[in-house]
């Protein structure tokens, strides 16, 4: 970081990772919900997914009060290129968990973007352009049946996966060992099988 | 090591830290920069080193003080309402000419403020922030990378100075998580620490003070600083500048308001807008030649800060009236997106005069 | 040939003071001298000088020191011992540096149980700023801030720090002293030394001696009179004795 100057013989930065920076291919997802949905989780388990995959990757979750009950919402941007800014304002996909989550985001989508909405706990239809590709999947009932309500954030991010086709859920489910602590890896198998159901559900929605 | 680790910002730099030869953490918790001190007390003592969690901000600096006294290398970090309460200790390690490193991960002021990222302590960061006539060399990093990148060079820059130099971060950079990469750097060659508090063994009486009550010490004292800070403003500038020299417009913006702008910049280049940004990585020294330089040809600077507008003062200086300077910014934890910034661009590339 | 019997301790240096006549920091002084002369600590031992009248005491002690902020001794001793496990440290702090602005270190340091030694000296006056009432100012006695006597009802009650301190599972030895007669010099002496005695033993906590010390020019009056202020009004609001250890 020290030491080299540029040709007027001005000391300068180098930092090469940041040089380029250019957003070129570029996802941006905002995953939100209530604070408890596991959004955070989704959103570090899709990180360390794409950073697994060779992707430059950001992840900016909502930090502060929103550990139950508040609303928790996860930024990420992958890319080939490093990354200029790690917020997104207009996202290419939204996951949302929840109905304040859609209202307050889904009008950023962009046009051509990606919403995946949990229909378990939202029944209204999204005010969205006719551009946008909505996938509704009902994230609670589906993990319910598989026996873990609690992995409802798993069934979205497999399905948000299946459908944009930048990883596997099987990717997502190999990088789980990195983001879960030790004493959370007998969840190990729920969430994976639930990552594969919410795929799966995807892939029938065609 | 050259494996890539996805790690928030907070957690990173404490494991650069520890890199770096960190022998003690001393901190008080606060909001965004928890992950720091309950990293710190995870690894330090693994590797058989000090953590400990103070009563309050005052004695956390104090006991850095202590232990940068007997010469090791030692740091605290907090946010910006503790960093207020730290302030006396800063003066202090400053007159005693104590090597430490302070890390800011700044959050929404005045008073309790909020808990969002906020730039608004580069005033106090960059002109002492404590009583006296003392500087701090101020390191803006804008990624997670060159927080880990940053650490040991500030732990190096602190010793060699014998000053305290602050990490100025904020809620996002501490907050986000980026793959980063640690590489053990070469250090520089630094001086021997024959001032430290070691026990007079077989030696004369050390004395770490910044009191002399004798006319004129004090002064000379002074002076002396100054000198050494002239050094720093001299050696240890270090600035990113992008596109400058067809640039009709110029941003400037630090920490991650430089990665806001650099989004903005990229649509504006892609919009054919002659767009370029220099990024000061030092706030102080800050890089006041490279700004003057480009504002050799008639330009438009726009500075980008989460604050009302700090270091806006400081290009207008560097610019010394050659061109225009534009402020924008949001304030109070309100973060500019990248559109924002865009449609400011845009904005001074269609009437200048009138936004001016 | 003649025999030596009376010298300057080694770990005091040859040099006047710029204490009042009559003030008790010289005897403090020198009583922790000859301590670390007697333990042969000297060239491991680092202390810590207040704000206060003591404020220039590395300019008589002869052993490694800091000044630190005003209080902020016990943080700073922390720091030091934290790091420095091996070393002595000792703080030297008085009634305003330790119980007015400095109230939060020393609980915390006491209750972390620091293996530090503190010197704390009661004069129940602030010297360096001029006379004005310190926490450990009496009742009625009048000060350049209390000018008509120290009033309960207004200032409150002079504070007994060491007595608090005792509460604390973090101290191992606390002691009250005086410097206003000979034999209670010498038995200031044995637990100034027991203290530092504690942390050369790795004794698990903080040893902390308050040294009762005369002020004769923030009192306004003669070394004589002070001397029996002490004896007829101080020891009776701070009594004297081993309070724990």
């Amino acid at each position: 970081m020290d030491g080299k100057r540029n040709d007027k013989g001005l000391p300068i930065g180098t930092f090469e990772r940041l040089k380029v920076a250019q957003n070129s291919f570029c996802e941006e997802l905002i995953i939100a919900g209530f604070g408890g949905q596991g959004i955070i989780l989704a959103g570090r388990l899709l990180a360390q997914t794409a950073m697994n995959a060779g992707k430059e990757v950001t992840f900016m979750p909502s930090y502060g009060a929103e550990v139950r009950g508040g609303t928790a919402n996860s930024m990420i941007v992958i890319s080939d290129e490093p990354i200029a800014s790690p917020l997104v304002s207009r996202p290419d996909s939204l996951i949302a968990m929840n109905k304040a989550s859609l209202n307050k985001f889904a009008p950023c989508i962009k046009t051509g973007g990606l919403l995946i909405m949990n229909s378990s706990l939202i029944d209204s239809k999204p005010n969205v352009d006719q551009s946008i590709d909505i996938l509704a999947v009902p994230a609670d009932d589906i993990a319910v049946e598989l026996g873990s309500q609690k992995s409802a954030n798993m069934v979205v991010l497999g399905a948000y996966l299946q459908r944009r086709g930048l990883f596997r859920a099987d990717d997502a489910a190999k990088s789980l060992p990195d983001i879960l602590a030790k004493r959370y890896h007998k969840t190990l198998n729920i969430n994976a099988e639930a990552l594969q159901h919410g795929a799966e559900f995807a892939k029938r929605s065609v | 090591m050259n494996e890539r680790i996805l790690m928030c910002g907070n957690e990173a730099l404490a494991e650069a830290a520890i890199i770096a030869g960190l022998d003690a953490y001393f901190g008080y918790p606060i909001t965004p920069q928890n992950e720091v001190p309950e990293y710190m007390s995870k690894r330090m003592p693994e590797e058989g080193r000090v953590f400990l969690q103070s009563e309050s901000e005052l004695a956390s600096i104090n006991m850095v003080f202590g232990a940068a006294a007997t010469g090791k290398r030692v740091m605290t970090s907090s946010s910006s309402p503790g960093i207020s309460l730290m302030q006396e200790g800063i003066s202090y390690l400053a007159g005693a000419e104590l090597p430490a490193v302070i890390v800011n991960v700044m959050r929404g002021g005045p008073g309790l403020g909020n808990i969002a990222p906020s730039q608004g302590d580069y005033f106090q960061a960059t002109r002492g922030g404590g009583h006296g006539d003392y500087r701090t060399i101020v390191l803006a990093p804008s990624s997670v990378q060159e927080l880990v990148d940053c650490m040991p060079l500030a732990f190096d820059l602190a010793d060699q100075y014998r000053t305290p130099v602050l990490v100025l971060a904020d809620g996002i950079l501490g907050q986000m998580m980026e793959p980063v990469v640690f590489n053990k750097k070469p250090r520089r060659k630094l001086p021997p620490k024959d001032w430290a508090l070691t026990g007079a063994d077989n030696r004369k009486q050390n004395i770490v003070r910044s009191l002399w009550l004798k006319e004129g010490v004090v002064e000379q004292h002074n002076y002396d600083l100054q000198a050494v800070y002239k050094e720093i403003e001299k050696n240890e500038i270090l600035c990113e500048q992008y596109e400058v020299d067809d640039a009709e417009i110029v941003v400037v913006a630090y920490g991650i308001a430089a990665r806001i702008v650099r989004g903005a910049v990229n649509k504006a280049r892609q919009e054919g807008i002659k767009v370029g940004w220099i990024r000061p990585i030092t706030l102080w020294p800050f890089p006041t030649e490279q700004i003057n330089k480009a504002a050799d040809n008639f330009k438009i600077f726009l500075t980008v800060e989460l604050s009302c507008g700090q270091m806006v003062e400081d290009v207008k200086l560097a610019v010394a009236g050659k061109a225009p300077v534009v402020f924008y910014g949001r304030a109070g934890g309100g973060v500019p997106t990248v559109e924002q910034v865009l449609e400011k661009i845009r904005q001074l590339t269609l009437r200048p005069e009138n936004i001016i | 040939m003649m025999q030596k019997v009376f010298s300057k301790p080694q770990a005091l240096k040859d040099c006047p003071t710029h204490y009042c006549p009559g003030c008790g920091h010289g005897i403090a002084h020198r009583l922790i001298a000859e301590t670390i002369d007697e333990l042969g600590i000297r060239g491991r031992t680092i202390g810590i000088a207040p704000v206060g009248c003591a404020v220039l005491a590395y300019d008589y002690f002869d052993v490694d020191m800091v000044e630190v902020a005003h209080g902020r001794a016990p943080a700073v001793a922390t720091g030091m011992k934290r790091t420095n496990p091996d070393k002595i440290i000792f703080s030297y702090q008085g009634d305003g540096d330790l119980a007015a602005i400095g109230t939060g270190e020393i609980i915390h340091a006491a209750h972390r149980g620091e293996q530090i030694t503190v010197i704390f000296i009661n004069n129940a006056v602030f010297g360096m700023t001029g006379g004005q009432m310190a926490p450990t100012t009496i009742l009625n006695q009048v000060t350049t801030t209390t000018p008509l006597g120290r009033d309960a009802s207004k200032q409150g009650y002079p504070l007994q720090v060491s007595e608090l301190l005792t509460l604390l599972p973090g101290t191992i030895y606390i002691e009250r002293c005086s410097l206003h007669k000979p034999a209670l010099i010498r038995n200031a002496k044995k637990a100034i030394k027991h203290a530092f005695e504690l942390q050369l033993n790795n004794a698990p906590g903080l040893s902390l001696v308050e040294l009762l010390s005369p002020c004769p020019t923030y009192w306004r009056m003669t070394p004589v009179k002070a001397i029996e202020w002490m004896e007829n009004e101080m020891t009776k609001v701070f009594p004297l004795g081993r309070l724990k250890g």
